[in-house]
């Protein structure tokens, strides 16, 4: 930096001024493209992001304590209400688990009959999202469990409801989700009422089906859900419900706007798909009673498993995650006591887990 | 302003308006999060030009976009074009009374609205909520005290 001239900024010093600006309006923009295009700035940024760790972890320490504090204050009449209402939704789930396990016992013989390879069992783990704002224009989370924890690049992440995204940057204690809606995301998906295979793409603030053929039988209402091609992310999530169709510029293809399952903007917590190691034994391993695979903080042994129509092991939250949640092991369920009605695939998350309707009358349960 | 009183509140202060920028809000008032950064910048160009150029803001700008992950240079090329205003103008600003003040930096906020339109219309990126365009206002509503609470820090007790 040329140093300053004095208090009589003459004409020449204006015109520094203005070639200094223009030096830096060509270097920001040549930044903005080069980062823009990806590539070799993206290794860079990701080194770079590491030393932001901390202080986002900083930042998202005001909403960490704010949700202690709310916890340790509920008042003991709340807590009661929660038990309750907890002990019923539970009650539900394992309901519908009993009527799922049999599903699943059955579709194991078919598979057995068919002699397809049987999927491999899921394998969850809880992570807390780290509460900060991140730029909008990208749809991003900030994990608070990173490569320590065992998180992966390309892990895929789900909530309650459906699909969330995937893992596509980790670090020693943090990892970084591209939501679904975001701009740079897509995935194979199909329509669960028939199987056409379609591919839903991020659109900002909503998810989008491209190229839908008029004559395909597409219906708004339908539930979207993954296809697993491509191998990423496991079939059978919810993506989420078609809710409007329309023609595209070319009017020989549909697109249609998706509502997505999963609750990209709520709740405090997210689970990672970790796969298991995929042992080669058949369905016959099945967790225990159902009732005692669910333990009280944890939705997760509930939500992964019937979603896949395979078999899940056992949803452990892993060391890491679990100790940040300090307090009361009820209190972190309330907001994720909507994880019992996505138990049945196929029906939105709409239900109402306090809703004392018993076994919801689900002729079709999974696929 | 013959020495520099408390050399360490430039930093500080940069690190308080980065730290204030990623802290979350409720998704309704999300929009209207001020721009931090380019106010307590201004004050540093206003108070103490010899510390803070077009050099330091474009650094600071490239600290920001790594910290709130937008595009590389986005916040670069917003704080260098205020940066850049700022110097022009300054003997202007520093002579204004604090309520003309306040209402050159919410126009200054509003030009770096129309920037941050740009930059994502060229880049194609989503359009941001219309909500944004409100906060050059509470940017100037916040600017006063934001400048009486710096200056006071900066000066330390009158003696």
């Amino acid at each position: 930096m040329p140093p300053y001239a004095g208090p009589s900024a003459s004409r020449s010093e204006d015109i520094a001024g203005t070639l200094r600006l223009l030096v830096a309006l060509a270097l920001a923009v040549a930044l903005m493209v080069a980062d823009h295009r990806g590539g070799w700035l993206a290794s860079i940024r990701s080194q770079l992001e590491t030393v932001a760790q901390p202080l986002w972890r900083l930042a998202g320490l005001p909403a960490k304590l704010g949700d202690t504090v709310r916890d340790d204050a509920a008042t003991r009449m709340r807590l009661m209400r929660e038990n309750e209402t907890l002990r019923n939704a539970l009650l539900i789930s394992g309901a519908r688990i009993a009527r799922l396990q049999a599903a699943a016992d059955e579709n194991a013989r078919l598979r057995g009959l068919l002699g397809t390879v049987e999927r491999g069992g899921l394998d969850v783990q809880l992570a807390p999202i780290l509460d900060i704002a991140l730029d909008p224009t990208r749809q991003r989370l900030v994990l608070d469990v990173g490569r320590d924890q065992g998180v992966r690049m390309g892990q895929p992440v789900i909530d309650a409801g459906g699909l969330l995204g995937q893992v596509i940057e980790v670090r020693p204690s943090t990892a970084t989700v591209l939501l679904l809606t975001d701009p740079d995301h897509a995935v194979p998906v199909t329509i669960a009422r028939n199987g056409i295979r379609l591919v839903a793409y991020g659109r900002g603030d909503r998810i989008e089906l491209a190229n839908i053929p008029t004559s395909s039988d597409v219906k708004v209402g339908d539930q979207v859900v993954t296809s697993g091609l491509g191998g990423r992310f496991p079939p059978g999530f919810p993506v989420g419900t078609l809710v409007r169709l329309r023609r595209d510029e070319s009017r020989i293809f549909l697109v249609g706007d998706l509502r997505p399952a999963a609750q990209l903007d709520r709740g405090r917590d997210v689970l990672l798909l970790r796969r298991a190691p995929a042992p080669p034994a058949p369905a016959s391993t099945t967790p225990a009673s159902p009732t005692s695979a669910l333990p009280a903080g944890t939705a997760a042994a509930g939500t992964a498993k019937p979603a896949t129509g395979a078999t899940v092991q056992a949803a452990k939250p892993p060391t890491g995650a679990a100790t940040a949640k300090p307090s009361a092991t009820t209190s972190p369920a309330p907001r994720n006591a909507q994880a019992t009605p996505s138990v049945p695939a196929a029906r939105p998350p709409a239900a109402a887990p306090v809703s004392p309707t018993p076994v919801s009358p689900a002729p079709e349960p999974v696929r | 302003m013959s020495r520099v009183r408390r050399p360490w509140l430039l930093p500080v202060s940069v690190f308080a308006a980065l730290l204030l920028g990623l802290l979350p809000l409720p998704a309704s008032l999300q929009p209207l999060r001020p721009y931090w950064l380019a106010l307590v910048l201004a004050y540093w160009l206003l108070e103490d030009p010899d510390r803070v150029g077009l050099g330091r803001a474009f650094v600071i700008g490239l600290i920001a976009d790594i910290a709130f992950g937008s595009v590389l240079g986005e916040q670069a090329l917003r704080l260098s074009v205020i940066t850049f205003i700022l110097q022009r103008f300054r003997p202007q600003l520093r002579f204004f009374p604090t309520a003309q003040q306040a209402l050159a930096i919410g126009g200054l906020l509003l030009n770096d609205q129309v920037v941050v339109a740009a930059t994502h219309f060229v880049l194609g990126q989503r359009q941001e909520h219309w909500m944004h365009w409100l906060a050059p206002a509470l940017g100037a509503v916040l600017w006063p005290p934001l400048f009486v609470l710096l200056d006071g820090l900066r000066m330390g007790r009158r003696r």
